[in-house]
């Protein structure tokens, strides 16, 4: 199977009955057997797959997810601890090796089986035939915001309150009494009549030889006492003095270092290579050139073309001489494609509406724009964006004709692994994979194809080598947000309702929700064409809400301001079905002061947006002056059904924002002659310290489903910014970025005043 | 042949001139705390201070620095060990997220610290733009820094004006 989405393994019939009927493997079971030799060393016990205790009364949670600023490595530990009833200073917690053992089935299991509670009896054959499903799909994924909301509700709490559960009956066996009368605390266990007590790690060898259950009682919310709570993440003091480690960090024996340029026209393959001039460089090891690949990914499959690298015994002389490569690439007449000419494309697909699929069809749409008062139309668009993670990718291979070991920081080390084996015709036992921090994942580092490329000129140059991206080639090697355009056309009635909502985009991947409206529109008409280009996709922190957050959100505020209505009061009478949504927009607007009056030349506007599980709302704040917009507060509201670290949470929306602001705000990669344009963060900015807002964040536990916390914050940050610079000027941004939109007024536009500020 | 003092010892290193400091650290002494973001002064995730002032290693010829004082963020704690306060700030408002560019914020941080013990919002602004952090930790990094400061500070944790 190639794509994994909902539809795809659905459609496959992997859960058409047979897996279930006949049952799998089940995942958990006892753990030292299959798992010990991973993860559990000397004097340690493994409890769970997900849990060991050392002589000294440590446990420590194994965790199949990476870490790249999320935090949520400290909070899945949380939530372990929670039903374990562990002190939590004697908690720590480790990456889960890039084994099948610790496939991510949390997360398959909580993408396809969404809000569902199985008996008992059944758990663990699901989750059975998750674990084999995400083994065979290679999943070890940290994306998605999934970590918390499955595999720490659906794994890691069930996890610590079965190991509580063992530990229990084991202290009642050995103490002769019920097991009802032995309490736990703080990784104790007290037998309060007899004055008997004892720490975990007194019954954990004779607790490890148990089978956990798979359905163990699990906590009432009230009864919380880690869970709920803003633990300090474990990983920051690292990363305050230098010492936390980062795949670039890696150093090894006879390492030397690669310089990568791969063909700038995606698809393309290299013709010639002069490399007399670079050959004969100081330091220069070798030239190699590494063949195009292709792999499943996150989100769809993804190809790299081919890739020349210079080696040489340090990373400045192998960039030098890169630079001195002289190279000429076959660019499969792509060369003729550019931004405009892919959005003429764009505009014509959508136009013609060849093979228009439908997300919504509700009610009787071409009716109800026939009746309708007022009828508006309008097109919005958006450019493609790369991540540019602060650490560029990069990674260390060593690789022999039988084995390969890497090391890197990746969001799925056991794609990789499979990965790197498929395209090294090994086995994936010969492959070994070290995870590392991540400098930043966003999506970006998802893609294995960095990680291959690294092994590819290893395994030529028959010594360890470290490869790392230039700040170019990263933006220019990027699997990008897409640039998208959307049209619509939205009716309203004589009493200024909203009754007809109508929406053609091109470009659909994941989630299929993204387009969709959460309002009470009785005609919707929304779907997609396809309209493909050359330019590779990847997954961009929160996927298509990206772009469609921005368009429905802000073509919402254009019918309000059409029917002469406040924004917030018009979309809250759309929500009068939709509590959890309208008490998140009620919050935002009373937070943010909705209403109170503003200075000449500020704005302010609103969006909502559920994605990921969670709701959130944003009030952004604005100056906009001689054409130029400050954003100068942002008001967020998030309901994800019950933080479990209410800081954690906070940092996440905030950092949500700011990458969304940073592409609303400056982003663009526009493709030249087939290739992008930009380069470095002098032609691809983001928001630095002088232009970042303060954020305000504010959290409803409600109580619902949780929700995911790294992505739901990024959607909402545009449309709520051009609601605002709306407000202020009375200008509607339909085309991002918003450095690109001419905001002067219609004084400081004119010829006089522009001539004094040239 | 290059002769400087880095984090209070002496070394000297033998390498092409031009070579960015950036790369001997790392490379060739094996400090890996300072940071590759861009190789183009751009982002600020190298930097580190020239007797007392906040450079990027990334441009920074070698050569260039016969004689000089080189503080990396291995040599930011005291000589005890301890953390300097705006590590110490870091950890407090839970600034890093990747933690990537940690390294060069908190070397700015401690230059204009070090010139300006009470700098404006404007100072911090000024001293701060060159660092790029995509995780996007700003109000958080601004809040430590005037924590260290003695100033009023946004605590977004609490969500409240401290101070």
């Amino acid at each position: 199977m190639g794509k994994w989405t909902r539809r795809g393994v659905l459609s496959a019939g992997v859960l058409g009955g047979t897996g279930l009927v006949i049952g799998i493997a089940v995942r958990p079971g006892n753990p030292t057997e299959t798992a010990g030799h991973l993860v559990a060393g000397e004097g340690e016990n493994l409890l769970h797959i997900y849990l060991k205790i050392d002589g000294d009364n440590r446990a420590t949670a194994i965790l199949p997810h990476s870490e790249m600023g999320q935090g949520a490595q400290t909070a899945l530990t949380q939530m372990l601890a929670e039903e374990m009833d562990a002190d939590w200073d004697l908690m720590r917690f480790e990456e889960a090796p890039a084994n099948a053992e610790y496939a991510n089935m949390a997360v398959g299991r909580g993408y396809l089986f969404k809000g569902v509670d199985f008996p008992d009896a059944v758990v663990p054959t699901v989750d059975g035939l998750m674990l084999n499903l995400a083994d065979a799909l290679g999943m070890q994924i940290t994306g998605g915001s999934m970590s918390i909301r499955t595999t720490g509700q659906y794994f890691l709490r069930a996890a610590g309150a079965s190991v509580r559960e063992m530990l229990v009956k084991t202290a009642s066996k050995a103490w002769g009494v019920p097991e009802s009368e032995i309490r736990t605390a703080k990784s104790m266990l007290h037998h309060d009549s007899s004055g008997r007590s004892a720490p975990y790690s007194e019954f954990a060898a004779a607790a490890a030889e148990m089978t956990p259950s798979s359905t163990p009682k699990l906590k009432k919310t009230s009864d919380f006492s880690v869970i709920g709570q803003s633990k300090p993440r474990h990983d920051i003091p690292s990363k305050v003095d230098g010492t936390a480690m980062f795949a670039m960090d890696v150093k090894r024996p006879g390492m030397v270092y690669a310089a990568v340029k791969r063909t700038p026209v995606a698809g393309g393959t290299l013709r010639r290579v002069d490399d007399s001039a670079a050959r004969a460089m100081k330091g220069v090891i070798d030239v190699v050139k590494v063949g195009s690949s292709s792999a499943a990914g996150l989100v769809g499959t993804y190809s790299a073309g081919d890739t020349i690298a210079v080696v040489a015994d340090s990373y400045w002389r192998a960039e030098k001489a890169l630079a001195a490569l002289k190279l000429e690439w076959n660019t499969g007449g792509k060369e003729r494609v550019s931004s405009e000419s892919i959005f003429e494309q764009f505009d014509r697909d959508i136009t013609a509406g060849v093979d228009r699929a439908n997300d919504v069809a509700l009610g009787d749409a071409t009716t109800a724009f026939d009746s309708a008062a007022t009828v508006l139309t309008a097109d919005y668009r958006v450019p493609y964006l790369a991540h540019t993670c602060m650490e560029p990718p990069n990674a260390t291979a060593e690789v022999s004709a039988d084995r390969a070991e890497i090391w890197v920081g990746c969001q799925n080390p056991l794609g990789f692994r499979q990965h790197l084996a498929a395209n090294l015709g090994l086995d994936i036992e010969q492959v070994t994979l070290h995870n590392y921090f991540m400098g930043g994942g966003f999506g970006r580092k998802s893609n294995a194809d960095y990680a291959l490329q690294a092994a590819m000129i290893a395994r030529q140059v028959g010594r360890p080598v470290q490869m790392v991206y230039s700040r170019a080639e990263d933006i220019k090697q990027d699997f990008y947000r897409p640039a998208v355009q959307s049209r619509f056309k939205a009716g309203l009635d004589a009493d200024g309702k909203l009754v007809a909502w109508q929406n053609t985009y091109v470009d659909k991947h994941e989630p299929v929700e993204a387009p969709l409206i959460p309002y009470a529109v009785a005609a919707q008409d929304i779907g997609h064409v396809a309209s493909p280009t050359h330019v590779p996709f990847g997954a961009w922190r929160s996927v298509d809400h990206s772009q469609h957050g921005f368009f429905t959100e802000s073509f919402v505020d254009e019918a309000a301001h059409a029917a002469g209505r406040d924004p917030y009061e018009f979309r809250a009478e759309m929500l009068k079905d939709k509590p959890r949504l309208l008490a998140v927009l009620n919050r935002v607007a009373k937070e943010a002061d909705w209403g109170r009056p503003m200075e000449e030349g500020r704005g302010r506007g609103i969006s909502l947006q559920e994605s990921f599980g969670s709701i959130v709302g944003q009030v952004v704040e604005v100056t906009v002056s001689g054409g130029k917009t400050w954003v100068d507060r942002v008001v967020a509201v998030i309901d994800a059904g019950y933080a479990v670290s209410p800081d954690g949470t906070k940092a996440q929306i905030e950092s949500g924002i700011i990458y969304g602001l940073s592409a609303a705000m400056y982003g663009e990669i526009t493709i030249e002659e087939g290739a992008v344009a930009q380069s470095s963060f002098a032609d691809y900015d983001a928001i630095r310290m002088h232009d970042s807002p303060v954020i305000e964040t504010h959290i409803i536990n409600s109580g619902a489903e949780m929700g995911g916390a790294g992505e739901p914050g990024t959607p909402g940050v545009a449309p709520a910014l051009a609601n605002a610079i709306f407000d202020a000027t009375g200008k509607r941004v339909r085309t991002l970025p918003v450095i690109k939109a001419d905001l002067r007024s219609d004084a400081e536009a004119s010829p006089a005043v522009a001539a004094l500020g040239a | 042949m290059t002769t400087f003092t880095l984090n209070g010892e002496i070394r000297t290193v033998d390498t092409d001139p031009e070579t960015p400091v950036l790369w001997v650290i790392r490379e060739q002494l094996d400090l890996t705390g300072t940071k590759f973001g861009c190789g183009m002064a751009q982002c600020g995730a190298c930097t580190i201070h020239v007797n007392g002032r906040a450079q990027r290693a990334c441009i920074t010829p070698i050569a260039s620095l016969e004689g000089a004082s080189i503080t990396t963020i291995e040599g930011l704690k005291g000589d005890d060990g301890s953390f300097h306060a705006l590590q110490q700030a870091w950890i407090d408002h839970q600034v890093p997220q990747c933690g990537y560019c940690q390294s060069g914020q908190l070397m700015s941080a401690a230059a204009l610290l070090a010139d300006n013990p009470n700098p404006s919002d404007a100072d911090i602004d000024t001293a701060m733009r060159g660092n790029v952090c995509r995780c996007g930790m700003y109000g958080r990094i601004r809040s430590a820094i005037k924590q260290v400061a003695g100033a009023s500070f946004y605590d977004a944790m609490e969500g409240s004006q401290n101070g």
